[in-house]
This record gives C-alpha cells, sequence and structure tokens, in this order.
C-alpha cells in the first residue's frame, strides 16, 4: 500500500506538469489573438500591441511558462485576462460551487445506485431487474441537459415546486442553496445512476452464483441470511471504481448542467476561458482540476485495496 | 457429442452456467432500439422530402404558435416550423457521431492490440501516456479542444473521435492480453508468426466480441458528445437546425414556448435511448454465447 | 432404515431443445457408515446426481421421478424450510475446487463460527471450537490460520478448511464432488486420510463422485458406474474394479495406465467415439455405439437392470463376455539413438530471488522419451517453457541442441530452430484458436514450419477423421482438440517435442487415445519427447528415462525401471508410494515454505531424514548405477527400495 501511495505521490505532480505544459501548447498553438479578443475587433492596431507588451504575451514560450509556473507555485495566480479579477479568488469560488453540487449529487447517487443495482441483482432475469435495467440504461444514454430540460418543464414551469435556476441569492441558507440545486442534482443523478447500477448489478449476479453462495445455501442459510452475509459485501465493493469515475465526472464535467440552470460553475469556467484564450483561468481551473481528478482516483484504489482483502497483501501459498 | 456440447451439458448439470431458456431474452429492446435508430437514420437521409416546411424560413406573423394542424410542433421565436427543424437537426449529429466512432475504434483497436501484443516496454508505454490522458475525463478534453481549436466538421470528428480512442484501446488491450496468455497464441510464436500476423490474424479475431460492444458503446457516447457539445455553443454553424444548438438557443422560452425546448430533447432522447438499446442487446447476445 | 437409498431417479434439464435426461432410472442403497464411488466421465450425470441428493439443482432442473431417502427422511418430499433445516443438521458437501467455497472476503476463521452458529453453538464456545476443528484437520497454527483469507491458503489448506467446516456440522451423510482433482498426490493422500477419519468420527454415509477410479478404489466400499445418465454397473468395489461385467467398466479400466505396466508389456485401449449427447441419446444401450461387442439386440433395445455375479448389470450380454479380452499387447518402442539431443546444463531461472528451477542439468538422446515427474511447485512447467525460449528472466546455464548452443530466448532463434522443436500444452480448450477451423490451424503450422505434407496427411496421422477439417475448433471434443494440437506440433517433423501435462486435462477413456497417438507418431519419427506429467503411471507407461523434480531442483534422474523400483530418491519412494495405494498416511507436518533452502529441499518431509546435515547441507549427487543419479545424502545401500 504505501508503494501504491508513494508511486502516485510522485506521479501526480509530474502529471500536472504535463498537463499545464500542454494547455499552455495548444493555446499558443492556435489561431486567434487573445489581446484582440480582450479589447475587441475594432481595437487599434497599437492598443493591441500595447496590451501585448504589458502581459508579456511577445516573450518567448519556454520563458513565459517559466514565469507562469514560478507565480502558481507561490499563490499568484494572476488575474484573468478577460474578466480583470484575480484568478484564485475565481476558480476557487467557482470550483465551491461546484463541489457542493457534486457534493449533493453524489450523496443522492450512493445509496440509489447500490440499491438499484443489488434489487436487480438479486431479482436478475425477472421484471424487476428488467425494468431497472432498461430505465437506467436508457437515462444513462440521455445527456443531462435533456433531462433536465424534461425536469425543468415539469417541475419548474409546471407545478412550479423547485426554481428555474440553480443559483440561490447571494447570502441565502445552505437549505435554500440545496433548494435551487435539487433539479439539476436528480438530472445528474439519473444520468449517473445507469452506469454505477448495472456495475452493481452485475457483480451481485456474480455473487449470487458464486460457488460459495451455493455452498452457503446447501449448509442450510436461508436466503436473507446469504444476502446479508455474503452478497452484499462482494457486491458492493466493485462499485468503487464506477462510483470514483461518475464524482471525476461530476465535478468540471458539468458545462451542460451549468449552462442549463445557469449555475456559475468551474465547467463553465473552464469553456469561457478556453472560447476567450485566458490562459490564467484556463491554466488554473485545467490544473486544479485535474489535481482533483488523480486525488479521487487514489482514493478509489486506497478505498478498493482497502476493501477487497485480495488486494491487501501478497499472496503467501 | 462436440466439445461446446459437452462443455454446456456438463456447465448446466453442474449449475455453473445459466441454463439457454432461462436467459433467453424476447428481442423487444433490440427491436424497439432498431425501429428508433433507423427510423432517424432514414429521417437524416430524406428530411428534405418529408419536411413540410424550409426549417429556415421563418414566418414573422406566427411566432410562438401552439402546435396545431399547420404546424405540428408549433413555431418558435423566429416563427420558423419547429417539426421541420427537428427533423432537419438529425443530419448534423448522425454525420459527425458514426465517423467519430470509427475513428476511434479503428485507431484504438490497433493501439490496444499493440499493445497487448507486445507487452513488456511498448505496453507500458502507451499505458502510461494512456494514464495521462485519461486524467481527464473525455468530455473536458472534448470540450475543451473544440473550444480552442474552433468548430467545424473536421474538427469536431477529430476531437470526439480522439477523445475516446483511450477508452477503446483500454477495453481492447485487456481483451487482447487475455488472449495473448492463451496456448495458442503461444503455439503461434514458437511456429514463428509475425507479430502483425499475431495481432489480425491470431487474436482480432477472438476479440470481436469486445470491438463489437465498443463499437455501439461509443457511438452512443459520440452522439451524446455532439449533442453536449452543440448545446455549449460548440457545434457547427449557429442558426443551424442541430438538436443540441436548438435546445440552447429555445431555452429562454420554457415559459411560454416549451415545445420548442421539447422537440429537439425528445429527439435527442429518442435517438440516444434507441442506440443503447441496440447496443446493450447486442452485448447480452454476445455474452451468452 | 438408516443410509442412503436411492430409487428410480430421473433428473431432466429444461433446456431450448426441449427437456435433456441427465440422470436416468438410477437406483442404489447405501448403508449408514459406508462410502460409495459415483464414477463416470463428463457428461454421464454423475455430477447432476450429487446435485439431486441435496435437492440443489439450477432453476431448470427438475426431478422428474424417484424416491431419494436419508437415514428415513424423503428429501424430495420436504418443505423449502425444512429442507433447510435439513441441509443444516444432516448434509455437507465438498466440492472440486474448495476456495471457491469460500467466501473471499471474509476470514476463514469467521466462516466456520458461522457454520458453527447453525449448529446452534453459543457464541464464546465458537471461537475454541474454531481452533479444535483446525487442529482436526491436521493445520498447523489454527490461530493464525483462522485469522487468513481464503486466497492466503494452499488449495490443499483450503480443502482441509472445508472439510473442518464438515466435521463442525456433523452430517450424516456428506457429498464428496472430485475433492481431490486438482490436488498433487502427496496432498491428496493426506486428504484422503482425514476423510477415513471424518468417516469414522462421524459414523456417517459418504458419497464420492469422481472420474478417477484409482481413487474410487482405495477408500470406496461400493462402487457405481454411471454412463450417459444411467447406472451400468453397481456393485461392491473390490468386485466390479477388479472384475467387471460390464464393457464399459472394462474398457473405463483398461484405458487408464497401470502404475508399473509400460507400454511394451500392455498397450492401452481407446474407446472409440465419444459419449452421446444427453438431448438424444441412441436407441436401445447406449454403449452400443462404442461397445466391441455390440450386436443389433444391443443396438435395438435398451437393457435393464439385471443382478449378475453378485451385482447390478445393465448390459444384455453381461453373463457370456469374457471381459479380460479387452487389453492390447505390448509393442516394443524403438531404442533411443546414441549422441544427444537435447543438453540443459546448470539451468537455473528465477522469480525473483526464488530459484523455480534451480541448476537442472539433463540430457535427452534423439528418439528417446524422457519423462519428467514432479508436483506443482516443482518447476517442471517452467522448465519445459524454459527449453522453448518462453519464460522468466533472470537467467543462467546453457542449453544445446545437438550440440550447437541454443538461445535462451524464442526471438533469438532461427527458423530451423522452431521446426526442430515444438510444443504440445496441457489444455485442449485453448490450445487451438478457437475462431480458426482445423484445416486453418493445420495449413499456418504447415506453411510456417515448411512442413511437407498435406493437411490430410496430418489430420490422419492424429486419427482425426477427414469431416473435422472443416469443422471449427470450439466444436472437437478434448480429445480431439488435443489430437489436433499433437498434428499440429508435428507438422514441421520436429526433432523434439515438449509435452506439458497433455493429457491431464482430459477424460480417462479420452486419454488412452492421446497417448497412443503421441507414442504412435514418435514410433514412426524417432522423436524425441520431454514429457511432463505429475502421474507416475502415465510416466511409466511412455518414458525410457525419467527425472524427478521437486521445489526446482533435479532430485534423481535415470532409467524409467531403475528410478521407479529403486533405490531410489526418498521423494520418489514417496511418489511411488501414492501412485500405488494412494493412502499414505503423512505425520509430518507439511514443511514451512522457505524461498531459498541450504540443505535438501526435501528433508522436512523425508521419513529417512540423517539429521542436521540434510538441512543444512546440499546433497551430493550420487550415481547409483549406470545413466541413473539420486541426490541425496543418504549412502547407496540405504536408499529406499522398491515398492514396500
Amino acid at each position: 500500500m504505501t508503494r501504491l501511495l508513494t508511486r502516485r505521490l510522485v506521479a501526480i505532480p509530474v502529471t500536472l506538469l504535463a498537463v499545464s505544459v500542454l494547455v499552455f501548447l495548444a493555446t499558443e498553438v492556435l489561431p486567434g489573438d487573445v489581446a484582440r479578443t480582450v479589447l475587441g475587433r475594432e481595437a487599434s492596431d497599437a492598443s493591441v500591441a500595447d496590451l501585448r507588451r504589458s502581459l508579456g504575451l511577445d516573450d518567448a514560450l519556454p520563458v513565459r511558462y517559466a514565469h507562469w509556473l514560478g507565480r502558481f507555485v507561490h499563490g499568484d495566480w494572476g488575474t484573468s485576462y478577460t474578466l480583470k479579477v484575480p484568478v484564485r479568488e475565481l476558480v476557487l469560488g467557482r470550483l465551491g460551487n461546484s463541489l457542493l453540487l457534486a457534493a449533493f449529487a453524489f450523496l443522492l447517487l450512493v445509496p440509489i445506485a447500490l440499491g438499484l443495482g443489488l434489487l436487480a441483482g438479486l431479482h436478475h432475469d425477472k421484471p424487476t431487474d428488467r425494468v431497472i435495467s432498461v430505465v437506467g440504461l436508457a437515462l444513462g444514454a440521455t445527456p443531462e441537459f435533456v433531462t433536465g430540460v424534461i425536469l425543468l418543464v415539469v417541475f419548474a414551469v409546471q407545478l412550479k415546486w423547485f426554481p428555474a435556476s440553480a443559483q440561490a441569492n447571494p447570502g441565502a441558507g445552505l437549505l435554500v442553496r440545496l433548494d435551487h440545486l435539487v433539479l439539476p442534482a436528480v438530472s445528474l443523478v439519473l444520468l449517473c445512476t445507469g452506469y454505477v447500477a448495472r456495475h452493481v448489478r452485475a457483480s451481485t449476479v456474480a455473487a449470487v452464483e458464486s460457488p460459495y453462495v451455493r455452498a452457503a445455501e446447501l449448509r442450510g442459510a436461508s436466503r436473507s441470511q446469504v444476502v446479508r452475509r455474503h452478497v452484499l459485501r462482494n457486491s458492493t465493493v466493485p462499485a468503487t471504481s464506477a462510483l470514483g469515475v461518475q464524482a471525476q465526472f461530476l465535478i468540471g464535467g458539468l458545462v451542460a448542467v451549468e449552462l442549463l440552470f445557469n449555475y456559475p460553475g468551474v465547467g463553465a469556467l473552464l469553456l469561457q476561458s478556453a472560447v476567450d484564450k485566458d490562459l490564467p483561468t484556463l491554466q488554473a481551473a485545467a490544473v486544479v482540476l485535474g489535481l482533483l481528478y488523480m486525488l479521487i482516483m487514489l482514493l478509489v484504489d486506497v478505498t478498493y485495496r482497502l476493501l477487497d482483502p485480495r488486494l491487501r497483501r501478497e499472496v503467501h501459498a | 457429442m462436440t466439445a461446446v456440447q459437452e462443455r454446456r451439458a456438463v456447465a448446466v448439470a453442474t449449475g455453473v452456467a445459466a441454463p439457454p431458456t432461462a436467459r433467453r431474452r424476447r428481442p423487444i429492446a433490440l427491436s424497439v432500439g432498431a425501429v428508433l435508430v433507423g427510423g432517424w437514420v432514414l429521417i437524416a437521409a430524406f428530411w428534405p422530402y418529408l419536411a413540410p416546411y424550409d426549417p429556415q424560413r421563418q414566418h414573422p406573423t406566427l411566432r410562438f404558435a401552439a402546435p396545431s394542424g399547420a404546424h405540428w410542433l408549433g413555431t418558435d421565436q423566429f416563427g420558423r416550423d419547429t417539426f421541420s427543424r427537428m427533423l432537419a437537426g438529425a443530419r448534423p449529429v448522425l454525420e459527425i457521431a458514426p465517423l467519430a466512432t470509427g475513428l476511434a475504434l479503428i485507431a484504438g483497436t490497433l493501439i490496444g492490440l499493440l499493445a497487448g501484443t507486445c507487452g513488456r516496454w511498448v505496453d507500458e508505454l502507451i499505458m502510461r501516456v494512456l494514464d495521462a490522458v485519461l486524467v481527464f475525463p473525455a468530455i473536458i478534453a472534448s470540450i475543451l479542444f473544440v473550444a480552442m481549436l474552433g468548430r467545424s466538421v473536421t474538427v469536431l470528428v477529430l476531437v470526439i473521435g480522439l477523445a475516446f480512442v483511450p477508452i477503446v484501446t483500454r477495453s481492447v488491450r485487456a481483451a487482447t492480453l487475455v488472449e495473448r496468455q492463451q496456448p495458442y497464441v503461444e503455439a503461434a510464436l514458437l511456429r514463428g508468426e509475425p507479430l502483425w500476423s499475431l495481432m489480425l490474424r491470431e487474436i482480432l479475431p477472438n476479440i470481436s466480441r469486445t470491438v463489437l460492444v465498443e463499437a455501439t458503446s461509443r457511438l452512443g457516447d459520440a452522439i451524446f458528445a455532439a449533442a453536449t457539445l452543440s448545446f455549449i455553443g460548440l457545434g457547427q454553424q449557429p442558426g443551424s437546425p442541430d438538436w443540441g444548438a436548438s435546445v440552447s438557443d429555445n431555452r429562454a422560452y420554457l415559459q411560454n414556448a416549451p415545445w420548442t425546448v421539447l422537440s429537439p430533447a425528445l429527439a435527442i432522447a429518442s435517438l440516444v435511448i434507441g442506440v443503447a438499446l441496440v447496443a446493450d442487446s447486442l452485448r447480452a447476445r454476445l455474452d451468452a454465447r | 432404515m438408516t443410509g442412503l437409498l436411492v430409487d428410480g431417479l430421473r433428473v431432466s434439464f429444461d433446456t431450448r431443445r426441449g427437456p435433456v435426461h441427465v440422470v436416468d432410472d438410477v437406483s442404489l442403497d447405501v448403508p449408514r457408515g459406508a462410502t460409495l464411488g459415483v464414477v463416470g466421465e463428463s457428461g454421464s450425470g454423475k455430477t447432476t446426481f450429487g446435485r439431486a441428493l441435496a435437492r440443489h439443482l439450477p432453476s431448470n432442473g427438475r426431478v422428474l421421478d424417484g424416491h431419494i431417502s436419508v437415514d428415513g427422511t424423503d428429501v424430495l418430499a420436504l418443505s423449502p424450510r425444512d429442507l433447510r433445516a435439513w441441509r443444516a443438521r444432516e448434509l455437507a458437501v465438498v466440492h472440486q475446487e474448495a476456495g471457491a467455497t469460500l467466501d473471499p472476503s471474509m476470514r476463514v476463521g469467521a466462516q466456520l463460527a458461522e457454520v458453527l452458529g447453525q449448529q446452534d453453538v453459543a457464541r464464546d464456545a465458537r471461537r475454541d471450537r474454531v481452533r479444535d476443528l483446525l487442529s482436526a484437520v491436521r493445520l498447523p497454527d489454527p490461530d493464525a490460520i483462522a485469522r487468513r483469507y481464503p486466497h492466503e491458503l494452499s488449495g490443499g489448506q483450503q480443502q482441509r478448511v472445508v472439510i473442518a467446516a464438515v466435521l463442525a456440522a456433523r452430517p450424516s451423510l456428506v457429498i464428496l464432488d472430485e475433492p481431490t482433482t486438482g490436488l498433487d498426490a502427496s496432498v491428496e493422500a493426506e486428504i484422503l486420510a482425514l476423510l477415513e477419519d471424518l468417516r469414522r468420527d462421524l459414523d456417517a454415509t459418504l458419497v464420492l463422485i469422481s472420474h478417477d477410479l484409482g481413487l474410487v478404489g482405495q477408500i470406496c466400499d461400493e462402487v457405481v458406474v454411471l454412463y450417459a445418465g444411467q447406472v451400468v454397473e453397481r456393485g461392491a468395489a473390490a468386485d466390479v474394479l477388479t472384475t467387471p461385467r460390464h464393457p464399459y467398466t472394462a474398457a473405463l479400466l483398461a484405458s487408464a495406465p497401470t502404475f508399473g505396466v509400460p507400454r511394451r508389456q500392455r498397450r492401452l485401449l481407446a474407446i472409440a467415439g465419444t459419449p452421446p449427447d444427453p438431448a438424444a441419446p441412441p436407441p436401445g444401450c447406449r454403449f452400443a455405439p462404442r461397445c466391441a461387442f455390440a450386436d443389433d439386440t444391443c443396438r435395438a433395445d435398451s437393457p435393464p437392470a439385471r443382478v449378475v455375479d453378485g451385482r447390478t448389470v445393465r448390459c444384455h450380454h453381461a453373463e457370456l463376455l469374457d471381459l479380460t479380452a479387452t487389453a492390447r499387447p505390448g509393442a516394443d518402442a524403438p531404442v533411443p539413438r546414441p549422441g544427444s539431443l537435447l543438453q540443459l546444463n546448470g539451468l537455473t531461472r528465477r522469480y525473483g530471488s526464488l530459484a523455480v528451477v534451480d541448476d537442472v542439468t539433463l540430457d535427452i538422446a534423439p528418439g528417446e522419451v524422457f519423462g519428467l515427474v514432479g508436483e506443482s511447485g516443482s518447476g517442471k512447467t517452467t522448465l519445459a517453457r524454459a527449453v522453448m525460449g518462453i519464460g522468466p528472466r533472470p537467467r543462467s546455464g546453457t542449453m544445446r541442441l545437438s550440440g550447437n548452443a541454443l538461445a535462451p530466448v524464442l526471438r533469438r532463434r532461427g527458423r530451423a530452430v522452431l521446426r526442430r522443436m515444438q510444443m504440445v500444452f496441457q489444455q485442449p480448450d485453448t490450445t487451438l484458436n478457437p475462431s480458426h477451423r482445423v484445416r486453418t490451424v493445420l495449413a499456418r503450422a504447415l506453411e510456417t514450419l515448411d512442413g511437407t505434407d498435406s493437411v490430410e496427411t496430418l489430420a490422419a496421422r492424429a486419427q482425426l477423421d477427414a469431416a473435422l477439417l472443416d469443422a471449427r475448433s470450439t466444436d472437437l471434443s478434448g480429445g480431439q482438440k488435443q489430437r489436433v494440437a499433437i498434428a499440429r506440433a508435428f507438422a514441421g517433423s520436429p526433432d523434439l517435442v515438449v509435452c506439458d501435462e497433455p493429457v491431464s486435462a482430459l477424460d480417462v477413456s479420452v486419454q488412452a487415445g492421446v497417448l497412443e497417438v503421441l507414442a504412435d507418431e514418435r514410433d514412426r519419427t524417432g522423436t524425441s519427447y520431454l514429457f511432463i506429467s505429475h502421474d507416475l503411471a502415465v510416466i511409466g507407461y511412455l518414458a525410457d528415462r525419467v527425472g524427478v523434480m521437486y521445489r526446482g531442483q533435479l532430485v534423481e534422474v535415470g532409467a524409467t525401471d531403475d528410478v521407479l523400483s529403486g533405490p531410489h530418491h526418498p521423494y520418489t519412494a514417496a511418489l511411488v508410494l501414492a501412485a500405488q495405494r494412494r493412502e499414505r498416511r503423512r505425520s509430518a507436518t507439511p514443511p514451512a515454505q522457505a524461498a531459498i533452502a541450504t540443505g535438501c529441499r526435501f528433508a522436512a518431509r523425508c521419513p529417512h531424514h540423517l539429521g542436521d546435515v540434510c538441512a543444512e547441507q546440499p546433497p551430493p549427487l550420487r550415481t547409483v548405477a549406470e545413466g541413473h543419479q539420486v541426490r541425496c545424502h543418504l549412502p547407496i545401500d540405504q536408499l529406499p527400495k522398491g515398492t514396500a
């Protein structure tokens, strides 16, 4: 386990570095001039040249990267070219919003997906299973903005149970904020459940049909005893990686939902800064997200090793 | 009896394999899916003959008209017929997604085969690159690159296709590794078969199931990605009847003209669900074999 | 009424092709405390029978007819609740792969405690009971074992844990389904000893389901032989297995190599054809298509089960047949030619610090069959793969082919060398490309190995019907696949063929056919074999010379007769004993799993242990006779001898 941890902890900064280099190069290579984008098409060439100079855009590539890296590591993430605000507050603020939505959706996702997957697996090939599987499949294939739109029409417009915008008024309490987040969270949960539930179903079926469950039945255990003692653990642990994948998606992959529900999250920020070639914001957001993703993957691997005894130690024999 | 029958009988007798009838699904899912997909493909091909109006034609006096006999799904803010726009919107998605899927499949299969068959440093290298690339979920990477590279059909196909190469590579590599360890591959090695023959003649036919499942799953993903990209404004030209763009353009009018938003949304849903049903039926069929 | 009574049992499965009768009119009775052996090959219905006894059929299985009574309880009439209670109190089942029947996420001790809980043992008493149980099955350090997970135990240890669970339940019926298949002979011997204790302790009825006639003969009182779902012969084990009355039983006995009987003395009898498809059994006697004595009556009318000569036989002509005629005369094998074809010198292969093959030196002459025998962990497979050029690094030692240096890695060997050395693998199901037709398999081999024969000729030599050439390899039976694999290996007229347990995964009646094909090819071409097996009977049948491996070292090498009859290495003596009697009790506890031993590796288990010198000093290689060497500290005159 320590070997895994050290290996990963070394890999993370290396990968982040690679990511930042990649983003840097990408924005350079591509058409479009940041200065012109900021100042607009009608701006004079002179003012554009001035802006370029002041932003240091005429320096050599490696120099610019080194400058950026030096400042970034010390906490100075620069100022957004387009929004003119400090990048760090901007990115972290947006990130906070995204994390709130992600956490809400994730907390709903885990019990629902595990529960449905178990149910489908325990009754596999019977009507309950067919319904859960088909519905999960259909919802998992449908883009979240599509389900979001339908939810909006039904629950926000017609029934008026929930607000149409995900952003609460500033200073609102947690419950009010969550109330605004219900519809986007539900559309996300509908999307993600299918994928996770399918995995849980598969491992449940494998457990139910396994030799050790058969052996337990042959020893006279009742169905509920068998499920409780043997199936539960062996069917839910493999879902860890599926849940990890969804967690990654929920952080930063929610551009569509953020746009649909007018929610100031980090996904929309990422998109906007890419379109505007707002390099400091883009870099910062990409690096922060990359870090989060790798931490999630690490967490998944560690959790797996903790939960599955087979992975814990070297086999003796 | 043949070995397959023998083994099946034994497997059935020992209860290891689920008996054939118990797991036979009626092909409803497959039929429904096929109808949905087939239907949209036909519409994408023939919509000029099917649409009652020109999707770009504006009827200024009939803005936000509710569904009626003249306009089955009403009109939008420019008075354009929603039904015609819905039909026309099928083509952009169905042009991009299959091409992107094909790209992902060919590239991913070749790389995955190479990694699994060669092993050792080739595999290590490919895996490290994959790990680095896979840090970001495919959707995010596609969004970033399309945003930066600009939108055109070529860019969309390339970006979406390449975004899914790592996933395909992983699956194909995993399946290849399983076959690679089998004695028949070692026997081929022992008689000196060259690398390309090992990959394409020995191993590829035996991982065709995996490849087929990947093809159908990635097609669904590609449609998903194309729709999402056009929704967030990175699709093709503005004003096109592309479904995702239509949803985005019209979402301000959820309150007073919900049909303008719901029709493209439901069109997307029906297509992706159709593809997913077909993909799942294929997967179930291939697993049972 | 005590004991097991089965009357007219019929079990079928619902399949897409309609109902398939897997068990057809099986009747038997066994007194309490006796052991019944149920013998059959794959497709005989023996496993389904075992499951029916426990009333544990899969969802599409149904008992059509019959009675099962265990100590007076009518099993088939129990309500689900009573069935559970009956299973908990009266029944125990031991499966083939014990490890799989243990929950991988629960510690072993906890699982045993669960069984005790079902016996209403008080919670605080369970821990001690678990310890007692684990000691009763002779597991060292029971407390440590109880804390382990199943995957941390070896196959033999896992099986002991399962037996401990049986002891815990104190049943009156124990069903054992291939309990020792896949275990080494020595481990098997110990498990069998345990089972003997079990039987005495519990006074339970044991039903042992197996394809292994030798195993059944050792510990069973009664034997039932199943073929295509029917009982073809039933009676006392001693009678049925020495003087069979049914042609199938006789053929089965004649098709397994007997230890100590080489090929030049008696050749194996391969039973033609394959067992019938349970969905479409032949009319009349089901064995008729393959029976050497069948006539029109046999093919038309299904024979009833009759009592003949003190046992039940299902055959029209049981009294009239002279089944001693089911034997083939021996055939002399060509004498190995002088010179050295393959020479290994100090060959070593390691996995990390563990020497899996340790300093092996041996010579194979042209035209010689060299048998390599050893158990799991002996390194024999790694050695075979090293010879073929595939296997782990780091490497040391040298190899020579006809005097020329042989590259240790496959990549560096030229095409000419590849032609001369080929391999036959163990698992028939994965030895052929499932997507290729047989013709493709053989054609590819001919092309890459520059073979001169035609596909048809290759197939014919391996006793393959020409019609099979166009079949997909997945449609072939296990024996047919293995024969295609042999044909493939001979495509380039090799000088050496390495056979890695080529028949271990096959049914007994099929093994004979494959062994005979191997022998015939050798007779025809004068090819050498490096023949690897854990089965001394098979080795003794074919090999000219034998090497014995233990934990990576070659502890003995010599002519087959010399090595098998002695004087020989104590480990060889142990293997010989196990091959003969299979019930040697081992009083020593299993050895510690040291990665590197300084002295003799067999020291911890050796009954002729001399003292510290054995544990600390590497034993010298002594020459017992011309060409016969033993690695042991014992002086030659004290080496164990004969089959005593």
